[in-house]
């Protein structure tokens, strides 16, 4: 399978990627491609112009930011899983990072990718959400920052705007536990469902893959427990809310249950009695 | 179209690609390299499995044009003066093959596996390998083949 025709320029600079990206409707960035090549093999996306920043070498950082983390939007999975200082400092990340497909996929795919794609099934987005990163983008009238809360607005739809370029994600130094529980039937394959638990000043953040358009806060979890709910009552309460699909790897009603048993194993991980 | 210079199992080439062309298709059909096989084509079976710097990717999975000026190893690049690379080695002792079909894949991935994890335990073995599947072995003689491979 072999994708529609497309123009290809290399971006040198994010500078030079936000020009490039003006020049066309359907220009579309290219970082790993390995979400977006697969969708043009099939054709389900026919960008005109890919704007290749898989060059730009010095997006590609995992750095020390004071109380938080710094990523470069170009770090790949593989070296998300292998940094010291994330591993140290943010294990979460580096475990989730791990999660990712297979070690091709990882050899591969970048964390910007994964989180500009905005599949509800991918790992990293709710990882981050759970974390309540920051999100730096840059566009033509220059740089904002973006919290995971409002990150993610539909089924691959973020708030990043046509012209924009997702550069840094920075996440909190984590002081109590985490735990990412991802579930799913064949071995590098997306979550049916999966879970991510971020201790943070004696609070709780709860955060689900594929239970909904969107990567979602598990908010009635998080409300259980900060009113003292244990562990059982609160992840009982992680379907609320939500609105899982049904496919080929599971019914919704299947996904609610996975969702409140993977809820349970994800916090007692986290919150160690 | 455009011109890509790259190293390909040591050698310098240039290729005239089309930027919506494979890299798997620039090895098979313009360079004629086709030890790397096609098994999907959807980014599942890891039989396209090449080294990019060293790691393996999914050459099914990468434009011609992202390889420009990159190194690239193919299953035809591991051998050294006629003898076999330590890993098809032990594929070949330890009968990790049976139609031989993703073997190139396998090998070339379980060579990213000890370049970064020389001594893997066996369950590192089959968690590295998730990406390649296997329709004839079940699997247990190339975990064996890439336990002796580390050892040797
Ligand atoms: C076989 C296989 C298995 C996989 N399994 C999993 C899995 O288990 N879990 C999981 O989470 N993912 C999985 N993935 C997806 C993988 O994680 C991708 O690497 C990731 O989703 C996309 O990252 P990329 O760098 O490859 O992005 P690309 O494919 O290059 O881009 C994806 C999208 O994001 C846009 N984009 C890329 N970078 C930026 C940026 N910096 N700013 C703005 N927009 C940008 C692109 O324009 C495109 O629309 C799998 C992929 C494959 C092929
Ligand atoms: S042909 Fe590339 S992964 Fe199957
Ligand atoms: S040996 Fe036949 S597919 Fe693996």
């Amino acid at each position: 399978m072999i994708p529609a025709r497309f123009d290809y320029e290399v971006a040198g600079s994010v500078e030079e990627a936000v020009r490039l990206l003006g020049e066309s409707d359907d220009a579309k960035l290219l970082a790993g491609g390995h979400s977006l090549l697969p969708l043009m093999r099939l054709r389900f996306a026919q960008p005109s112009l890919l704007v290749d920043i898989g060059r730009l070498s010095d997006l590609a950082y995992v750095r020390d930011a004071g109380d938080r983390v710094a990523i470069g939007a170009l770090t790949r999975h593989h070296d998300l899983t292998t940094s010291d200082l994330l591993a140290r400092a943010c294990p979460l990340l580096a475990f989730t990072a791990g999660q990712v497909g297979d070690p091709q996929v990882r050899h591969r795919g970048t964390i910007g990718g994964s989180v500009a794609h905005g599949d509800p099934a991918s790992d990293l987005p709710a990882a981050l959400l759970a974390l309540d990163a920051e999100l730096v983008a840059t566009g033509p009238g220059g740089e904002r920052t973006i919290p995971a809360a409002d990150f993610f607005r539909g089924f691959l739809e973020t708030a990043l705007a046509p012209q924009e370029l997702l550069t840094e994600i920075r996440v909190p130094k984590l002081g109590g536990g985490s735990a990412y529980v991802k579930f799913n039937r064949r071995a590098q394959d997306w979550a049916t469902v999966a879970v991510a638990v971020a201790v943070t000043n004696g609070g709780a953040r709860v955060a689900l893959a594929n239970m909904g358009p969107t990567p979602l806060r598990a908010t009635a979890v998080e409300a259980a427990l900060a009113g003292g709910a244990g562990l059982d009552e609160a992840a009982a309460a992680a379907a609320e809310g939500t609105s899982p699909p049904s496919d080929t790897n599971g019914s919704a009603d299947y996904r609610r249950h996975l969702a409140t048993v993977l809820t349970r194993r994800a916090l007692e991980k986290a919150l160690p009695a | 179209m455009r011109r890509i210079s790259f190293t390909v199992n040591g050698a310098a080439r240039e290729v005239d690609v089309e930027p919506r062309e494979l890299l798997v298709y620039v090895l098979r059909e313009r360079l004629g390299l086709t030890g790397t096989n096609v098994g999907c084509d959807t980014s599942s079976c890891g039989s396209c499995t090449v080294l990019v710097s060293g790691e393996s990717v999914k050459s099914c999975t990468m434009l011609g044009v992202q390889a420009d000026g990159l190194d690239v190893t193919t299953i035809e690049g591991l051998a050294t003066g006629g003898a076999l690379h330590p890993v098809q080695q032990a594929f070949h002792e330890h009968h990790g093959l049976q139609c031989g079909f993703c073997t190139p894949g396998m090998v070339l991935a379980s060579v990213s596996l000890l370049a970064e994890t020389p001594s893997p335990s066996e369950a590192e073995i089959r968690e590295a390998l998730e990406g390649n599947l296997c329709r004839c072995t079940g699997y247990h003689n190339i975990v064996r083949a890439v336990q002796a491979a580390a050892s040797a």
